[in-house]
């Protein structure tokens, strides 16, 4: 008889083009059961694709996948649920308009034809006790966090019994705490109860500590699978990008007579429920400076950014920007040079389904060179400048008529990105920049972010990645509950007492 | 009191049996409406559906001697019609509410051109549950007849609301119209969803119809429906598509337009066409009240707004 494969899934040359662009040329995958597996790869590497691939989403022009020693057709996300493999997609598929437990019991690939809501809000309540994180089942989702989503997501994966685990970028909104909590779980489950986990990440960090096995993709081709015992970070990122790294640390120049550009006094905001999101809180940030704001996900940062963007009205409090009162109105964001980089771009910032140059030509489509004073468009200019931007910030795209829609998750926020920073700048707002981005475009997003403040441009940094906060701020300020509740400096801060002050006490 | 009636208590109960009345088409129009949209599409079409089941249910009624033949046969009219619907908004680049208006105009055409010999003979009517048989007076007596139609609606209304959230296809449903890309990362055929949902909704709309034509007014013409499967849209909004609110705002909207007649009963005959206006006024009035700036339209299938 054959003997038993070692491997529960295996991707066997796999191919796939969406028209011109090459996504995967002839990859090969092979997750070893009871193993957790990562992969790697820079910004439109094809991972993503790859994964979808095996789940059915998509299906490969070439090669095949082998379920458990046997060719499975795969030919829609279903039959892989049916499998036993189960998925968490980069973009958020939770359903906005669902409470938390409508979302959770939706992903079974059996549903029982009758819902018992109350047998079943028991079982789930009992079942979540066992869980990393926890969330109230009876919210609904649209009242969440980008980092409770993701728990979500994966809490949703968790609670099916899946016996194969994929995780594309699941811990990019998570603290490194939240995420070494996850992460440790699921690689507990996949010694205890023989689970078996593909996934992708950005972080070395969480590479070298929770996987067994690793394989690096680079431009949609194969490079290399190794044991996570046998290669280094540095060599992880050699293989990434095909060749060696040179780190430049960030210049910070020291600012010569800072302005306060942003002043915020007083601000109270309500969130959809009505229920007070920011309890009057008042900063203010200088030309030439970085303040971090660091906490916890969900303690209000999202509504700041919206009053700021002008997608929610502040209940009371003001907002003056250069000493004059800012409402977010498109001329007082002109005249002030005020740009803002929300989180989750595609949906905050982008039209999805417009094409790479028409987001890019958001901000200044109807001025000239972009629009003819009787108001009509000048479409050459704007795929003419459209294609600058995509060569300046190396964005990976098949080219500027491409829906936004359709870029890996990176290249929507490098699109967005070229958009915010291209011009001068002289407040810039910026939200989680680097969620979901490879090591060298975090690099690169930091030395924009740092080259704008040198410039002068007051930057307010709203980030759940501390790491991120304490290499580029100037000065750091914790939110918990809506208050601003703790202010140092990278050079002065102390982990602990901020994370206290972020865990509310 | 007076022998016109029985005053204010009197125009209270012919509101009352007015709103069962004139409420009835608008529930059924307005739940099928609610259930196509829940799957995120829009049914703008539901008027022609209406017209031709009021038309065909009469015709059956008539010919068969059967009023019930003639609801179910109604109801599959509304049923073809949504197939339709569904079959061409299942294109490319096609739009729900250009199909839309073409689809009420092709019901409604149809409708007439097909019942032209239907308008002179008399039907046989559907039944009424008399439940107003306590008293002598009647017009307690007429407004407290319950036509068994709004029984069914009403439960029907209470079954959908308890669909949605405990059955299976109700809750995949929903998915399928909040989000089509979560339903298709979930496996689930949209199209065929959507194209269920529409014929479910269609066949609603169709028993409104010949509640029309066999109950009240009770008889075929062409000017039988004066728009009740348009307003229905507006109302399913207003209900923020929960089965339950289309019931109370069907009822609402039937007895606003039961007031005109009623006042004019007990003998107020002035601004007689400012009541009949009454449901309009109401629908304007209440959606400026209850929108939002704050908020979009709380309740609406998030692929609503992608059509
Ligand atoms: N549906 C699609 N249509 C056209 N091009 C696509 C589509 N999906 C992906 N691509 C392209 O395929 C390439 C690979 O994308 P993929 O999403 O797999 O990258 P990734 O490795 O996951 O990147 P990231 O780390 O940014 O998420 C990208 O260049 C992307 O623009
Ligand atoms: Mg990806």
């Amino acid at each position: 008889m054959n003997t038993v494969s070692p491997y529960v899934l295996e991707a066997i040359n796999i191919s796939k083009r969406f028209g011109e662009l090459i996504a995967l040329d002839n990859v090969t995958l092979k997750l070893r059961a009871a193993s957790v597996h990562a992969l790697l790869g820079e910004n439109g590497a094809g991972k993503s694709t790859l994964v979808k691939c095996i789940m059915g989403y998509y299906q490969p022009d070439v090669g095949e996948v082998l379920f458990g020693d046997r060719q499975q057709a795969i030919t829609q996300p279903h039959d892989a649920l049916l499998l036993g493999i189960g998925m968490v997609y980069q973009h958020f598929t939770l359903i906005p308009n669902m409470s938390v437990a409508e979302n959770i019991i939706l992903s079974r690939p059996r549903l029982p034809l009758i819902i018992h809501w109350r047998k079943e809000m028991a079982e789930l309540k009992r079942r979540m006790q066992g869980m990393p994180f926890q969330i109230p089942l009876d919210a609904p989702i649209t009242s969440l966090s980008a980092g409770e989503k993701q728990k979500v997501e994966i809490i949703k994966q968790l609670l099916l019994n899946t016996k194969v685990l994929i995780l594309d970028e699941p811990t990019s909104v998570l603290t490194p705490t939240e995420a070494d909590e996850v992460l440790g779980k699921i690689q507990t489950m996949s010694r205890e109860q023989h689970l078996s986990v593909l996934i992708i990440t950005h972080k070395f960090r969480e590479v070298m500590n929770f996987a067994d096995e690793v394989t690096v993709l680079r431009k949609g081709r194969y490079v290399g699978s190794a044991r996570v015992d046998q290669v280094s970070p540095p060599i992880l990122a050699a293989m990434m990008v095909g060749h060696e790294i040179i780190n430049t640390p960030l210049q910070r120049i020291p600012t010569t007579n800072p302005r306060p550009l942003l002043k915020i006094a007083d601000l109270k905001v309500t969130d959809d429920a009505g229920v007070t999101a920011l309890t009057g809180l008042s900063l203010s940030v200088n030309s030439g400076e970085i303040v971090g704001i660091a906490g916890v996900s969900g303690n209000g940062q999202r509504e700041l950014m919206q009053v700021m963007a002008g997608q929610r009205a502040a209940h009371s409090g003001s907002i003056t920007v250069n000493a004059e009162a800012y409402t977010a109105s498109r001329a007082q964001m002109r005249r002030h040079k005020f740009h803002c980089l929300p989180e989750e771009p595609l949906r905050n910032a982008c039209v999805a389904s417009m094409s790479v140059a028409d987001n890019l030509a958001f901000r200044r489509f109807d001025r000239p060179p972009f629009a003819v004073h009787n108001g009509l468009l000048n479409r050459k200019a704007i795929t003419q400048r459209a294609k600058e931007l995509i060569h300046r910030f190396a964005i990976k795209t098949p080219g500027p008529s491409t829906p936004v829609g359709n870029l890996s998750g990176g290249n929507v926020q490098r699109t967005v990105l070229a958009r915010e920073l291209a011009d001068e700048v002289d407040v810039l707002l910026v939200a989680n920049p680097c969620f979901g981005l490879d090591f060298g475009a975090v690099a690169d997003i930091h030395q924009q972010i740092m080259a704008a403040r040198n410039r002068g441009t007051a930057v307010l940094l709203i980030s759940e990645d501390l790491d991120e906060i304490l290499e580029l701020s100037d000065r750091l300020l914790v939110i918990s509950n809506g208050k601003l509740v703790h202010e140092t400096t990278p050079e002065h801060a102390e982990l602990t007492t901020i994370g206290k002050f972020m865990a509310g006490h | 009191m007076n022998d016109t009636g029985l005053g204010f208590s009197g125009v209270l109960i012919a509101v009352l049996g007015g709103a069962v009345r004139v409420g009835t088409p608008f529930l059924f129009v307005s739940l099928g409406e609610c259930l196509t949209e829940k799957s995120g599409r829009i049914n703008l079409g539901l008027e022609g559906n209406l017209i031709m089941g009021a038309m065909s249910g009469y015709a059956v009624a008539y010919l068969s001697g059967s009023p019930w033949l003639g609801v179910l046969v109604a109801g599959t009219s509304g049923m073809l019609l949504g197939f339709l619907h569904a079959l061409l908004c299942q294109q490319q680049r096609v739009n729900d509410i250009a199909v839309g208006i073409a689809m009420m105009m092709f019901g409604t055409g149809l409708a007439f051109y097909l019942g032209k010999s239907f308008i002179q003979p008399v039907a046989p009517r559907l039944p009424a549950i008399a439940l107003g048989g306590w008293s002598d007076s009647a017009v307690v007596r007429a407004a407290l007849d319950i036509n068994v139609l709004f029984i069914i609606g009403t439960l029907l209304a209470v079954a959908m609301a308890w669909f949605f959230r405990h059955a299976k296809w109700g809750l995949l449903l929903r998915t399928v119209g909040e989000s089509r890309n979560a339903a298709l990362a979930m496996g689930i055929n949209v199209h065929r969803v959507r194209l269920y949902a529409t014929m479910a909704g269609g066949f609603l709309a169709g028993v409104g119809g010949s509640f029309l034509s066999l109950y009240y007014p009770g008889s075929w013409n062409e000017g039988l429906s004066s728009g009740q499967g348009l307003m229905a849209v507006a109302l399913v909004i207003f209900a923020r598509w929960n089965p339950l609110y289309c019931l109370y705002t069907s009822l609402l909207f039937g007895g606003a337009a039961a007031l005109g007649p009623a006042l004019q009963s007990v003998g107020v005959s002035g601004g007689y066409y400012l009541f009949n206006a009454a449901p309009y006024i109401l629908t304007l009035g209440i959606m400026m009240m209850t929108a939002s700036s704050q908020q979009r339209c709380a309740g609406m299938p998030g692929e609503l707004s992608n059509v």
